[in-house]
């Protein structure tokens, strides 16, 4: 099909003012634009992202759209959107356009949203979202970008998550999709497009941070003499990871548009989308996204009318972490095991099918779009001196406000965790904070007050990664830690190199053996000279980065191992071997359930007398405590 | 460490036909041994030899490669699945929240391991890395339905169990 032409993007974001203006753009300019679709008096947006989608979101959908029908409602319109990022509260429901932010909605709460609000035009405030529950401000209601929460933040990958609905091209094109696209087809050079890259100084957001301007003028040689490639990483890898998921799932159509830029700047008329298998929803919302794009002709063959084609082909993984590496993506693209190939020669030179190939990370193409409207200077003003921009960071574990944050680069871990996170629940306290997932570190309280960036982070031990930021409370145990993260990255070791294959294996037994108590302090030395050699040698990146977990933990929480091997001890109370479980005579009542649920009979006792337990039959399940009615039984 | 099944194997003409015209289409495509056996994954729910052997010898590639492949890679399965599929999220998100611990649960319950099925063939249990649904962790998934925010209590877990 011809490709759609600017003046027809022009007409369909003009037609799509008036929706702009109700969800909170130019009113003026919506005003203007007679000829507008009716965007009705209200919108109703539902996330429908994973997350709040296993919060049944869909039921909640389903059920506005039948209480509207009736109520006989026709200037109402339901949305289902991209993630809004609070997925601790979900469902989320924002109500355009007086942007009432309603969150954990229940199917059985829709007809009273229905009635009250839509119809009768007062907000269900029981149902608002109200940071400050429970405290002398409850029920105040701030407007969203008041709140803690979303104060600090400042969405640019994620700026239409939430916002528009993802499987629907011409709510894309009305938030200016596809204009940068245009605008570098008809007005800029392949050499500016990547100049404005560089100037901007974007650094590649898959996780070690690669300046992305560099990686696209290393494969811009040779233009429209050889086959190339562009590819998008999609493998999110990382467990506990979901920002770019969040985006494929939000806003599709950016990570469209942003590889056509790229394709464009080096000369490629092809591109792969590696994305996860078990993404389902981001796989179903990209295949439309990409028929929808084919359809306007704004993937395809010359594009805008320009001599420029390209097209863009979706791979599934199949759920290997080593393939969010480069090399080894583009062999398993290649329909093979996919293990990683020694570099150089770089994907830049010699890369998918041996063609030179660039790959980029689903986040670092989000930014594409914006850097090129709005230009390189607006881009680099964000951030620090040499972590230019916003970073998407997927907050979870031991914090109240779990979800996806996106702020400026610079901002400190403890704005991140007190602030936007809301602390941690339970009155526990903060221990430390994990970025950067199997390759990253574990980062103590005292470095809280470092402002994230790239070389920041390294500095102290852990990476930026892709994004994933795991808080960490005194009841987590940071040997167990250690040993969670290498006993993945044996597990998604891919045997190809030695010190890999092995090295972590060895490390692994190590680490089992402090948990359990029998290590001895020399042990600690045989990590830290294994993991020198581990990372030294490893081919590639799952294995240049597998120790860091062990070791950054070992720098900052080294007690806590000495208490493992010198004290048989586990301060957490997380280790199994080491712990050991006692009977509160006092608090005891004889009732005698402990004794008949323990599977290895080793608690004994009469009926109405204190039971005790023997400690060498004890097989430390932790069953009599999980029982016990009369919190009788401490662990220690 | 997976290991190919001994269930006798049980697809059928229309399995096999619809495999085979799926291949026919696309042998030609470069990579294709990937789609293929997801192809086939989705066609018999898991990749028994016989299954692999077609595909081997559609796309001319030897049986090892194909095989190297599915052992590889985590989303193929070797074993038939039971009627009702637990994944429970090993994540980190659910880890630090007791994710582990109620998968020790499950696989005593179950008398079974990670990647097995029961001998009733009722359930499967697997350790899944991250589902995406971190907001309420910990969490687990028996076919499509998320449990989510467990305490790992014994008598949430076998009335989740009893559903099915």
């Amino acid at each position: 099909m011809a490709s759609k032409t600017l003046q027809d993007l022009a007409a369909i974001r003009e037609k799509m003012q008036r929706i702009v203006g109700l969800r909170g753009g130019d009113e003026a300019a919506a005003a203007a634009a007679a000829e507008a679709i009716d965007p009705g008096r209200i919108n109703i947006m539902i996330c429908a992202g994973t997350g709040c989608t296993a919060s049944m979101s869909g039921a909640v959908s389903a059920a506005f759209t039948e209480e509207i029908e009736k109520a006989g409602l026709t200037d109402v319109k339901v949305v289902k959107t991209g993630c809004f990022g609070l997925c601790a509260m979900g469902p989320i429901v924002v109500v355009y356009p007086d942007a009432s932010f309603y969150c954990q909605v229940k199917a059985e709460d829709v007809a009273e949203i229905v009635q009250e609000h839509i119809v009768g035009g007062h907000p269900v405030k029981r149902l608002l979202y109200d940071e400050d529950a429970g405290t002398e401000d409850a029920g105040k209601h701030k407007s969203m970008s008041d709140t803690s929460f979303y104060r600090k933040q400042m969405r640019v990958a994620l700026r239409n998550c939430g916002l528009i609905n993802p499987e629907n091209i011409d709510e894309y094109i009305a938030y200016d999709g596809y204009k940068a696209l245009g605008k570098v087809l008809t007005e800029m050079s392949p050499d500016e497009v990547i100049e404005t890259v560089l100037a901007s100084g974007i650094r590649g957001r898959g996780g070690a941070g690669f300046p992305t301007g560099m990686k696209w003028k290393f494969a811009s040689g040779a233009r429209g003499e050889v086959q190339k490639y562009v590819c998008c990483n999609a493998d999110e890898g990382d467990p506990g990871a979901f920002m770019d998921r969040s985006v494929l799932e939000g806003d599709p159509h950016v990570v469209l548009e942003a590889m056509a830029i790229a394709g464009y700047a080096i000369g490629a008329d092809k591109g792969y989308i590696y994305v996860r298998a078990e993404y389902p929803i981001a796989v179903q919302r990209l295949s439309i996204a990409l028929a929808q794009a084919h359809e306007y002709g704004l993937i395809g063959q010359n594009i805008f009318g320009t001599d420029f084609s390209f097209d863009v082909e979706i791979k599934l993984g199949a759920g290997a972490f080593v393939c969010g590496e480069e090399t080894a993506l583009m062999t398993s693209i290649e329909g093979h095991r996919g293990e990683p190939r020694p570099r150089p020669p770089f994907p830049a030179v010699k890369g998918l099918f041996e063609s030179p190939t660039i790959l980029n990370n689903v986040e670092t193409y989000a930014n594409i779009p914006r850097i090129i409207l709005n230009g390189a200077e607006w881009y680099s003003s964000i951030g620090t001196e040499k972590s230019k921009g916003t970073k998407v960071f997927a907050l979870g574990g031991k914090i109240e406000n779990i979800g996806l944050v996106e702020v400026p680069m610079g901002t400190t871990l403890r704005e991140i965790v007190e602030e936007i996170g809301g602390g941690i629940p339970g009155g526990h306290e903060f221990k430390a904070a994990q970025t950067g997932g199997p390759s990253g570190g574990c980062i103590p309280a005292s470095h809280l007050d470092t402002p994230i960036d790239y070389d920041n982070l390294v500095a102290i031990g852990s990476m930026m990664g892709s994004g994933g930021l795991i808080v960490m409370d005194e009841t987590t145990c940071m040997v167990d830690i250690a040993r969670f993260f290498l006993e993945f990255t044996v597990d998604e070791s891919c045997g190809k190199c030695t010190p890999c294959r092995v090295g972590n294996r060895r490390m692994l037994e190590i680490l089992e053996k402090i948990a359990q108590g029998k290590a001895s302090i020399e042990d600690l030395d045989k990590l830290d000279s294994l993991a020198s050699y581990i990372k030294a040698n490893s081919l590639c990146g799952l294995g240049q980065t597998a120790p860091n977990p062990v070791l950054s933990t070992i720098r900052y929480f080294r007690p806590e191992y000495e208490a493992h091997i010198l004290e048989k001890r586990c301060p957490a109370g997380v280790c199994k071997a080491l712990l050991t479980y006692k009977v509160d005579a006092e608090k005891c009542k004889g009732c005698t359930l402990c004794a008949k649920k323990c599977p290895a009979e080793a608690i004994s006792g009469a009926v109405k007398e204190a039971h005790t337990i023997d400690i060498d039959k004890c097989i430390k399940c932790g069953v009599c405590m999980d029982n016990c009615k009369f919190d009788a039984i401490s662990r220690s | 460490m997976k290991r190919i099944s001994t269930v006798p194997f049980t697809g059928t003409a229309e399995q096999e036909q619809a495999l085979k015209n799926w291949l026919a289409e696309h042998k030609q495509q470069r990579g294709a041994a990937m789609p293929a056996l997801q192809k086939a994954q989705e066609i018999y729910g898991y990749l028994p030899l016989e299954v692999q052997k077609m595909v081997a010898e559609a796309l001319d590639k030897p049986l090892a490669e194909i095989y190297g492949i599915t052992t590889f890679y985590s989303w193929f399965a070797l074993s038939p699945k039971g009627q009702n599929d637990i994944n429970v999220c090993l994540g980190t998100a659910c880890y630090v929240k007791g994710s582990g611990a109620i998968f020790e649960k499950l696989e005593k319950k179950l008398g079974v391991k990670d990647g097995e099925t029961t001998e009733d063939g009722k359930f499967s249990l697997n350790a899944v890395r991250c589902i995406g649904a971190c907001g309420l962790a910990p969490v687990l998934k028996v076919n499509e339905d998320v449990y989510g925010r467990l305490t790992g209590d014994e008598k949430e877990l076998d009335e989740i169990l009893a559903k099915y």
